[in-house]
């Protein structure tokens, strides 16, 4: 903690004077329960230019600190230690003069960016008034700049949409307004609060690169917190990993990415699935190694290290110390006391770092979790399984009303817009696509088992327009799903038990096989057998989601449906959900219909992908092909803004960086609906540009089990394209 | 790993060892019935709620047994007497012994409160709810209904009704104050179905084949249990008074048949110089009123997981204890930053 303690000048720092140094920082907060201790010491400094990267699950306390910097914490935390902008102690300082310091010399970007612009002002006058409360500028002057500012930050037309209001914006603009207003007053310090987890990955990418434009533009210091160790990786120069509201390791990027010496950053870089994931040919996939149990409760907390409860090299003595952040034993030695202060050398809280730096291997530190052997199901040949879904050209269109008495129809919602695909048994499909692109409604779609609109789902070998209430109930006992959010999935009113039972109540089981199935479905997914007394909220969120796929299982379904089952959990939790679900589908030669946004995570489980774009799927087919040679340039720019974990092959990759936003889906343009974003249209031919705008394109064969919908469809490899050579 | 976390609230997760599990019998779970029971019975100022309400169920029908005064019985030795040991709460001025007459109307009240309450909430309910789960046509044809009676002068309507039905029995005025009392709150749970129709647990026991009644009386009606609850306690204390008002008027409960309405108006004109004629009944409408949004808070918190009231008690005291002596330590180890820089770096 000392180490990094950058207050004094010295003679020799001088070019590199940290602009904001915080040292020793807690934060704490009253509770119902007691006393919580969000932030334990907190150390850091930041040199003009460069990027601090937090990283941590949630309640590590990194957001807690970034607030604390800011002096936004409600009045009744306690903080104490000391922040230090230029030299200027902050700690202390009153609202009013605190004010004048955020937004001027510090910038904020924050995680909801519909939230943090005020709906009912336009944008350009909440940027106007960030400049004149702290610029003495007249109106004039301070317009021209807002534009200039939203021109800086990629704001298309930006005369003219500086007179829009916030929802005029969508998610992506409204996050380059809000670093717009982050970089109005030129600040010395960004923080930057989760700023791109509530966007999609190619709004993503095109946000770190305005981020990034934003700190050339004023040489700023960033501050980016976040937990996405991919996001991290490529943005960063250096990066403290938070956990338990400390900071457990910390130091330059490639080193704590490559040479990690704590093991809880061993076990979350562990943890993620990678998009670069090697998977030889014919072999299982890789189980990912999670971390057992769950963060700390922030109150009266054990003596010892934090994560030692968790740490599977813990010996007695993380029981009861808990261990400095220290320079770690076997890094490379510090070269001088600058570089100490300047943050270059690695600092670790761990008592064993020296071991792992050293004669402890890394990989080794985690058990790899085996999974089962791919069952008899698994093994045959796609062809020759028996299809358990079969979508044909389904189409879903709401209708657009407008009139309070007469309702009359302006316009068509094209949410679904004939998609086809299959899912044979034992097998799963990655469904993927950004919000808005049709992914729910197709789901949804699947198991209301409607009756209307066009296109054909096809259930078990059953159309499901013909079936009666018997054969419908009959089929919802083959067909389950898995919910996004765990929290909002099960009845908090019911315990667990009843919980389980209400399916197998529903479909009539007696009471006495009931009562044996549930204690089987808790031990299936990991759960005691005594937790059947218990209520939803006495559960954390993975084992709330564990819950959930036992209910999911009850009935012994054939197809489970997951919405996006991980994107609610850290990312520890996370890897033993995946591999539960990896395990079950062997066990039990389950099929499942995957739905995500992350590809990453649909990569590591999925065994075909189909990528859905504005109520089309735009490619589909096996995941090894589809991710080693995409091939419809969505796809391909959707797969280079994932980021890696891998702060090197991060640095090296090039993203192709799409132009907009997805379009309304009750606006479909004509011809190829991704001509107008289409990285390649632009590079094509007169004649070939205006067959992408008049002709639908049908989906292209290019292998055995490989589909793209492309006028021009041509592999790229994107994922590894600078580093395989 | 039950090193730090306490395992009432956080079980450890991770797979059990086989062995372990297999060794195990399943053992019969708890009800859910016994489960809100010993949850309400927790519950100190619900239980005392209870209590009250038995002894006033108690009192209204043992009550007449321990005097020797009957309700309909007049002493015409005393008239608008006070207290005394001949007559518990004093005589009305017929001589009437209050005691006997306030029990007689407590039966009536508690009887026609509670089944008022209970009537039109579970109407308010399922309309409300089925209405808005199934939508379309049901709710619009249900809403009409709504509305239609919420136009409809009640008080009018059953006082026109009532000498109809004079001399039969008295539960035909329970329906009717039922019948008029339900639908403000109908529309409040209609617009809360609406939001919880797409919540997800909502959605899974739809997808699992749940069939939507079930649907609604397990798991929407449950969700807003509380509101339910507080609006049945509402609803008792409004009947009791609206069919005070009705009786007032000679449109409820009809002589020799009491109730604490009758009991109050008869008594309105003396209240104010024999002050226990008011006392005595109005007492008992408050007892009413009090005990039963006693039990009502008592069993929001019991069916409701969140709250804190109705946790195991122990667990509560242990954290409670603990915090005092663990605060000490970790206050010290916060100390130790807040020291200055060159004593801490002696002190690492």
């Amino acid at each position: 903690m000392t180490e990094t303690r950058p207050t004094q000048p010295t003679e020799a720092a001088d070019t590199a004077q940290p602009v904001l140094a915080v040292s020793d920082l807690t934060v704490s907060f009253p509770s119902e329960a007691g006393e919580v201790q969000a932030v334990r010491g907190v150390s850091y400094a930041v040199r003009p230019g460069e990027v601090l990267g937090i990283v941590g699950e949630s309640g590590s306390g990194k957001s807690v600190s970034s607030m604390a910097v800011l002096g936004l914490l409600p009045e009744s935390a306690e903080v104490t230690g000391s922040v230090k902008l230029a030299g200027r102690e902050l700690l202390g300082l009153g609202d009013a003069a605190m004010s004048k310091i955020r937004g001027k010399d510090i910038g904020m970007v924050f995680q909801d960016p519909l939230s943090a612009l005020t709906p009912v002002y336009t944008v350009g006058n909440q940027i106007i008034e960030a400049l004149q409360v702290h610029q003495s500028l007249d109106k004039a002057a301070a317009r021209k700049r807002a534009v200039e500012l939203l021109d800086v930050v990629g704001i298309p037309d930006p005369k003219r949409r500086v007179d829009a209001f916030p929802h005029e914006f969508s998610g992506g603009m409204r996050q380059r307004a809000m670093i717009a207003m982050a970089i109005a007053n030129d600040p010395k310090v960004i923080i930057a609060d989760e700023p791109t987890t509530a966007l999609d990955v190619t709004i993503q990418a095109q946000v770190l690169e305005v981020l990034k434009t934003a700190q050339e533009v004023t040489g700023a210091a960033i501050v980016m917190i976040t937990h996405d160790l991919g996001v991290i990786a490529g943005f960063a120069d250096r990066v403290q990993v938070m956990y338990a509201g400390r900071p457990v390791e910390a130091g330059p990027v490639d080193e704590v990415y490559y040479r990690p010496r704590m093991p809880y950053t061993i076990g979350l870089l562990g943890s993620i699935p990678r998009l670069d994931e090697a998977r030889a040919e014919g072999t299982a996939r890789r189980a990912l190694t999670p971390i057992d149990g769950n963060p700390p409760k922030m109150v009266d907390p054990a003596p010892g290290c934090p994560f030692a409860p968790r740490c599977p090299i813990a010996v007695d003595q993380c029981h009861t110390d808990e261990p400095e952040l220290t320079v770690a034993e076997g890094a490379e030695p510090p070269q001088a006391l600058d570089s100490v202060r300047a943050g270059e050398t690695p600092l670790t809280a761990c008592h064993r770092a020296h071991e792992i730096g050293a004669g402890l291997d890394r990989d080794a530190v985690y058990p790899v979790p085996v999974l089962p052997e791919a069952g008899a199901i698994e093994r045959l040949p796609r062809a020759e399984r028996a299809t358990v879904l079969e979508l044909d050209g389904l189409v879903k269109h709401f209708p657009l009303t407008k009139g309070a008495i007469v309702k009359r129809t302006v316009g068509t919602v094209r949410a679904v817009d004939g998609i086809s695909f299959d899912i044979r048994e034992g097998e799963t499909l990655g469904l993927v696509g950004e919000s808005g692109c049709g992914k729910t409604t197709t789901l949804l779609e699947i198991l209301d088992l409607p009756s209307g609109q066009a296109g054909t789902v096809t259930v078990f070998g059953k159309d499901i327009r013909g079936l009666n209430r018997a054969d419908r109930k009959g089929l919802r006992r083959d067909m389950q799903i898995v919910f996004q959010d765990p929290m909002a999935a099960l009845d908090a009113r019911m315990p667990i038990g009843d919980i389980l039972a209400e399916p197998l109540k529903t479909h009539g089981w007696d009471k006495a096989r009931i009562a044996a199935r549930i204690p089987e479905l808790l031990d299936m997914v990991g759960l005691e057998p005594e937790h059947a007394d218990r209520y939803p909220q006495e559960f954390s969120g993975g084992q709330r989601q564990r819950i959930s796929i036992a209910r999911a299982l009850a009935l012994e379904p054939k197809l489970v449906i997951l919405d996006e089952p991980v994107s609610a959990l850290d990312v520890s939790i996370q890897a033993g959900i995946l591999n539960l679900l990896d395990e079950l589908k062997t066990r039990l030669g389950l099929s499942y219909l995957f739905v995500a946004h992350d590809l990453s995570v649909v990569r590591h489980i999925a065994d075909r992908i189909a990528v859905m774009y504005l109520g089309r799927i735009v490619e589909l087919g096996a995941a090894d092909d589809v991710f080693a040679a995409p091939s419809h340039p969505y796809t391909q720019a959707l797969l280079s803004a994932v980021p890696l974990p891998d702060p090197r092959k991060e640095r090296e990759r090039s993203r192709i960086l799409l132009s907009g936003d997805l379009p309304s889906p009750a606006d479909v343009p004509s011809g190829c609906r991704f001509a107008g974003r289409c990285p390649k249209y632009s590079e094509l031919g007169d004649s070939d540009q205006a067959r992408c705008r008049e002709e639908d394109p049908a989906a292209a064969v290019l292998g055995p089990d490989h589909t793209a919908a492309c006028h021009f469809a041509a592999a790229v490899d994107v994922v590894e394209s600078a580093v395989a050579h | 790993m039950s090193v730090q976390l306490p395992p009432a609230t956080e079980p450890a997760p991770g797979p059990i060892p086989p062995g372990e599990a297999d060794g195990r019998t399943a053992k019969a779970r708890t009800s859910r019935l016994r489960l809100t029971v010993r949850r309400f019975a927790r519950n100190r100022l619900a239980l005392f709620g209870l209590f009250l309400l038995v002894l006033l169920f108690l009192g209204a029908y043992g009550g007449p047994f321990l005097t020797k005064w009957d309700y309909q019985q007049h002493d015409f030795l005393n008239f608008l007497s006070s207290p005394s040991g001949d007559h518990w709460w004093g005589t009305t001025q017929g001589g009437v012994d209050l005691f006997a007459l306030t029990m007689r109307g407590l039966q009536k009240s508690l009887i026609i409160g509670l089944l008022v309450g209970v009537l039109s909430t579970f109407l308010s309910a399922t309309v409300g709810a089925f209405a808005a789960y199934f939508g379309g046509w049901t709710d619009r044809v249900l809403m009409w209904i709504v509305d239609l009676l919420l136009v409809m002068p009640s008080f009018l309507i059953v006082a026109v009704l009532s000498p109809s039905f004079r001399g039969s029995t008295w539960l035909v005025f329970v329906v009717l104050l039922g019948a008029f009392s339900w639908m403000i709150t109908g529309r409040v749970v209609r617009s809360m179905t609406f939001t919880l129709k797409d919540r997800e647990f909502v959605k899974a026991a739809k997808y699992m084949g749940v069939p939507a009644p079930v649907i609604i009386f397990r798991h929407i009606l449950p969700s807003m249990a509380s509101m339910l609850i507080i609006d049945t306690v509402i609803q008792v204390g409004a009947a009791v008074i609206g069919e005070s008002s009705l009786s007032y008027f000679g449109f409820g409960v009809q002589a020799p048949d009491v109730s604490l309405g009758t009991v109050i108006a008869d008594n309105t004109t003396n209240a104010s110089t024999y002050p226990w004629l008011f006392f005595f009944p109005a007492g008992c409408l408050v007892l009413i009123g009090l005990s039963i949004s006693f039990v009502g808070d008592g069993l929001r918190d019991a069916l409701d997981p969140n709250a804190a009231g109705a946790k195991a008690r122990s667990h509560r005291k242990k954290s409670g204890k603990k915090q005092q002596p663990k605060r000490a330590p970790s206050a010290t180890a916060a100390a130790v930053p807040a020291q200055t820089p060159d004593a801490q770096e002696t002190a690492s």
